[in-house]
């Protein structure tokens, strides 16, 4: 039955079907997590502060993102009478864009993947930028003080923690030599000591070292870019609530503001699958490998390894935001350009001679 | 160098931090889940001022001396007692408070020779008229008496005092009173 569904997926209208399938898939998904994750970031901001967080609502307030968004929906929407009306509303649609598009070149499992694109992480990150200019069109188009503040801290922040990050990225790929994403996961097959996270360390595989040394910093950096990218604490000068009301968002209501709350957990969703599958092996179970003979149920075991690695990463990041204070723009700037631009320069300069250093002798 | 120093040491707080904070995780909450818990009222608590009354025989131990409306900085207390039929001394039969005016200062709790007055533990008052807050604490102490199956004693006498005109209406503050949400006591 399955080996006839997989043949129907080959065919042009099969091709059509999954189009539809990934559409319903992706939003579901987007949405499911946009909403939990809400609820997941205040059950934790109340167990971190030892308070039980939402309860009213249902068990353990799980009814919690429902009743939000039934109320975010009853409000009026409405766009500041001098503002740029068309620009205030394409931002929401155009932040919502990113984490839709870029689940497209996710794997979730050796199978579970809406496209098998070859250049799949440039595309994630192609795709990734458009959210930074969807906040910057949202709070200039409000004319509003605090909104054109904080777009102009969302732009700086951006272009100071895009360059680590893609710094990181390209050592990335020059170590694993694909931007598709599945064949990166491939590639780190068998174990947790083949993840890229330790095999840029050593390659246990040829029995060599490893192309990047510095893989853990490399995580590191990339895990505080990505942190740093979707504006979270403690990086979250773009929505900084007691300075700027709530930032680039501060004119926006009911779902308006609904959407841009939900696309900032969608791309916690894509920074952190990313991070699972360029440093810690995707769907790949952390003890050997999973056999493909077991076939579907094999499959369904890799995603739920992938989507445990994605979550205990996204639970970091609450972690993270209820932990350490907002730092101050200097010290966000300081820590981009002095540290991590520099580190990560390094990591490329290192890979890139521990690469070639092969073929030299 | 100093900065590789810097860095990494940074770095080691910010793991220390972390770790202060997952320990926090879990561990269990400490909130008190206020309308279905509530936390015992210290004895020292000073909620409005309400009459002390006799265990056994049910009779308040005021005898609208009037010292404690005398005390009062802020004039919120008006009362009057009558002498009851065949008694020596005069009993309360009406302790106006106007709550609004009153600071909670206790002097007049500490001028009472009778240890009539006390605090009660009413922390949780809120209400959206300003009704309750003139109540008449002779009203109270007949609730509580009857609450505490006890028959409250109303002074009768053949002559009643006279009354003075500024004496608010007895009835309305005790109704409001209920009102407000009462807590266990």
């Amino acid at each position: 039955m399955i080996d006839s569904l997989i043949n129907f997926f080959n065919t042009p209208w099969g091709v059509a079907a999954r189009s539809l399938i990934y559409l319903g898939g992706i939003c579901g998904f987007v949405a499911a997590n946009a909403a939990y994750l809400v609820w997941v970031e205040r059950k934790g901001a109340g167990r971190f502060q030892r308070r039980p967080g939402p309860t009213e609502s249902g068990p353990w307030g799980l009814l919690q993102p429902p009743a939000d968004g039934i109320k975010l929906l009853a409000k009026q929407i409405m766009a500041p009478p001098n503002g740029d009306k068309i620009l205030f509303w394409a931002a929401p649609l155009m932040v919502m864009a990113p984490p839709l598009l870029c689940l497209l070149a996710i794997p979730f499992g050796d199978n579970i993947l809406a496209r098998n694109i070859n250049v799949g992480l440039l595309m994630v990150f192609s795709f990734g930028s458009i959210n930074v200019m969807a906040l910057m069109l949202g709070g200039w188009a409000s004319r509003n003080k605090y909104s054109i503040i904080s777009s102009a801290r969302i732009v700086s922040q951006n272009v100071a923690y895009e360059i680590p990050m893609l710094l990181v990225v390209i050592t990335m790929i020059m170590v694993t030599g694909t931007m598709n994403l599945q064949e990166i996961t491939l590639q780190q097959g068998g174990g947790f000591w083949n993840w890229n996270i330790l095999r840029g360390i050593w390659d246990f595989k040829a029995g060599h070292i490893g192309g990047n040394l510095l893989a853990p910093v490399t995580f590191l950096i990339f895990y505080i870019c990505m942190l740093a990218e979707t504006n979270r604490a403690p990086f979250d000068m773009a929505e900084a609530e007691s300075e700027l009301v709530a930032g680039a968002f501060t004119e926006y209501g009911g779902m308006g503001f609904g959407v841009f709350f939900m696309a900032e957990y969608g791309n916690i969703v894509v920074g952190c699958a990313l991070a699972t599958l360029l440093f810690l092996g995707g769907w790949q179970s952390p003890i050997g490998t999973i056999p493909g003979s077991w076939g579907w149920i094999g499959t369904f075991i890799g995603v739920g390894f992938f989507l445990a690695k994605m979550y205990s990463l996204i639970f970091t990041v609450v972690w993270i935001r209820w932990t350490f204070p907002r730092t101050q723009f200097y010290g966000l700037l300081n820590l981009s350009w002095k540290i991590l631009i520099p580190v990560s320069l390094f990591t490329l300069l290192l890979s890139s001679i521990l690469l070639k250093l092969p073929r030299l002798f | 160098m100093s900065l590789i120093k810097e860095t990494v040491f940074g770095f080691w707080s910010l793991i220390t931090g972390m770790r202060i904070t997952i320990k926090e995780f879990f561990s269990p909450t400490i909130t008190t889940h206020y309308p279905r818990q509530t936390l015992p009222i210290p004895k020292r608590f000073r909620g409005h001022i309400e009459l002390k009354w006799n265990e056994e025989t049910g009779r308040a131990n005021c005898t609208a001396c009037g010292i404690c409306a005398k005390a009062c900085p802020s004039d919120c207390i008006e009362l009057e007692g009558i002498k009851p039929a065949g008694e020596k001394g005069k009993a309360v039969t009406s302790y106006h408070l106007n709550y609004t005016l009153c600071s909670l200062c206790s002097l007049c709790v500490e001028a009472c020779p009778f240890d009539a007055i006390q605090h009660s533990g009413r922390y949780n008052l809120a209400s959206v008229s300003n009704k309750w807050n003139h109540m008449d604490l002779f009203d109270r102490y007949k609730e509580q008496a009857v609450r505490a199956g006890k028959t409250p004693f109303i002074p009768e006498a053949a002559v009643v005092a006279p009354v003075p005109s500024a004496a608010p209406a007895a009835t309305t503050p005790a109704a409001s009173a209920d009102a407000a949400p009462q807590p266990a006591q």
